[in-house]
């Protein structure tokens, strides 16, 4: 009998995970630059997941992502810049904000969450932006991370970084699959598909979305710290703009919510045609971008993991 | 017998509008009370102060021994207090088994049991024995949306019951049910309530399943109880006759039809 906690989602993350380990070492730099922002970007993307499971669309995740970069970054201003640090004050205040604005999102359902969540993330755009010491709309340069002591040189900065947040990224993700098969996670679809029967079991509906929403913001801050370091650089437009919530709800829609694994994969494609419809079509490659995310919809609605999903369908229940 | 639920001078009013007047009832521990009362008359505004929905204007509502006025439908539910609904809801997107399943799940895990998993065999077979109990079973992989209504209703009220309340109170339990299937959907619900031992309050309009399932009869009138007497007693009242019942319409109104059918003739 298989254990309860050991499935086909845990194991393919195991084993993508041990491959990336290894190919760490052999990945071209501007690849394992890809697969930094993927796993930054998709760690965004599974906390819209979560979010998404519920009912709730949240178009100001940038928000927490830009937070938890600029933490991290100030962090090194003011001389600390050891990676396990800035990922944990990023996360931590990133977490923090969200818990608190939290209070008052988890009342909101539809289009008044979407946008209140964006009008939160544009104060923190225009904070950073009217802000001279934290380099307004320029920005600053993030210094080199050290791991525990050891201060990579050269190609190894990125590589150890890379194995860095894949550990990270690895435990997260694991523990988000985990975590939706709870009762606690089972809950967000009681609480989309029908909140008053929660309160009468005897459930705050606006408590699982607090949750869930304390959940999205971590992971955020999260990617935004490991953004920031793997840039080497934090600025108001690629970090707390809302085109940056924009990009997430993208990757989201990409991915599907079928699978945690799926936000990953989601991001790494997301990261992959806007590089190359940069490389081949610089005029053009927003146009690329907007009429993939239109094919996406068109063709796969539940995203590429319904891909993955049709292939294994087949296979638990044959059609009748 | 031990009083459960104490119901005093409660008012209701929405603006103008009295949706409840001096309500005073008490409800006695494995009771079945019937509520009738034609539409308007706040049968369903009395559940909904009752379970926290509404919050009464004025009054005082105690539930074994403790008033429960101000508190949450949630925090009551806890308490002992559950309901069904006239229109049901259920999990629509998902099948009968992991609607109830998870209803199972949020009612015995609390704390960290939240962070348990959801399914495991022991509740699986807790689910299932429920789904028998409530007649079910047959549609146990079904998806909640595609149900006949008579088994939406019986999901509706099998997830109240899930709850192990004391007192349990069903919105109109029968409605959109053809007349055959009425006694049928009943008999099942009030035999597994009466294993339970679950005080049971339900809305109904049809006069025949009242008699045969009730032992006291609340009649509602324009927001206020006219009668609250045993079920025999009640039938014959004058009041719930008139106003309720509306015997003397229908009389009228059939000796008119007549009339008018002989007259096209």
């Amino acid at each position: 009998m298989r254990s309860k906690y050991i499935d086909n989602t845990v194991i393919g993350l195991s084993i993508a995970f041990v491959v990336l380990i290894f190919a760490d070492f052999f990945m071209a730099e501007w690849v394992r630059f890809i697969g930094l922002q993927s796993l930054a970007r998709g760690a965004v993307a599974l906390g819209l997941l979560i979010l998404w499971r519920s009912g709730l669309v949240s178009f100001g995740h940038a928000l927490y992502f830009g937070f938890g970069a600029y933490a991290a970054a100030m962090m090194t201003l003011i001389g600390y810049r050891d990676a396990f640090l800035l990922v944990f004050v990023g996360t931590a205040v990133a977490g923090i904000l969200a818990f608190l604005l939290g209070f008052l999102l988890r009342r909101y359902r539809g289009i008044f969450f979407a946008l209140l969540n964006l009008a939160f993330s544009m104060i923190l755009y225009g904070v950073i932006v009217k802000t001279e010491a934290l380099g307004s709309t320029d920005g600053f340069s993030v210094l080199t991370p050290t791991f525990l002591g050891y201060a990579p040189k050269g190609e190894a900065v990125q590589t150890t970084l890379f194995l860095f947040t894949l550990a990270f990224t690895y435990i997260i993700t694991i523990g988000a699959h985990l975590y939706l098969k709870t009762t606690l996670g089972g809950m967000s679809m009681a609480v989309r598909e029908n909140e008053i029967r929660v309160e009468y079991l005897g459930y705050s509906a606006e408590r699982i979305i607090h949750v869930k929403y304390v959940f999205s913001g971590l992971v955020a801050g999260f990617g935004g710290a490991i953004m920031a370091m793997a840039i080497g650089q934090v600025d108001p437009d690629s970090m707390a703009n809302w085109t940056v919530s924009g990009e997430f709800v993208f990757i989201t829609i990409l991915s599907g919510i079928g699978n945690v694994a799926a936000t990953f994969i989601g991001a790494l494609v997301f990261d992959l045609i806007r590089t190359y419809a940069f490389e081949y079509a610089p005029q053009f490659w927003q146009f690329i971008l907007g009429g993939s995310l239109l094919a996406i919809i068109m063709f796969l609605p539940e995203g590429i993991w319904s891909l993955v999903a049709r292939l294994r369908r087949p296979q638990k229940a044959p059609s009748p | 017998m031990t009083l459960i639920l104490e119901v005093s001078d409660l008012n209701k009013s929405f603006g103008a509008v009295i949706a409840a007047q001096d309500i005073n009832v008490t409800v006695h521990e494995h009771e079945v009370i019937g509520i009738i009362g034609a539409n308007g008359a706040g049968k369903t505004t009395f559940i909904n102060m009752v379970t926290g929905y509404l919050k009464p204007t004025s009054g005082q509502i105690k539930f074994a021994g403790r008033s429960i006025v101000g508190l949450k439908p949630r925090d009551i539910t806890v308490l002992g207090i559950a309901r069904s609904f006239q229109v049901p809801q259920v999990f629509a997107s998902e099948t009968v088994f992991d609607n109830l399943l998870m209803v199972y799940a949020i009612v015995e895990e609390s704390g960290l049991g939240l962070l348990a998993p959801l399914y495991n065999d022991q509740r699986a077979e807790r689910v299932d024995a429920h789904l028998i109990r409530y007649k079910i079973a047959d549609y146990r992989d079904a998806n909640a949306s595609a149900l006949p209504q008579g088994i939406r209703k019986l999901l509706d009220i099998a997830m109240a019951a899930a709850c192990k309340p004391t007192l349990l109170m069903l919105d109109e339990p029968t409605s959109g049910i053809s007349i055959d299937e009425k006694f049928e959907l009943m008999d099942v619900i009030m035999e597994a309530l009466r294993q339970d031992k679950t005080t049971v309050l339900f809305i109904e309009h049809d006069m025949e399943i009242v008699e045969r399932y009730v032992s006291r009869v609340l009649a509602f009138y324009q927001g206020r109880i006219i009668c609250d007497a045993p079920v025999a007693e009640a039938m014959v009242n004058p009041d719930v006759r008139e106003f309720v019942i509306g015997e003397e319409f229908h009389r009228t109104r059939t000796q008119n039809d007549n009339g008018a059918g002989e007259n096209n003739a």
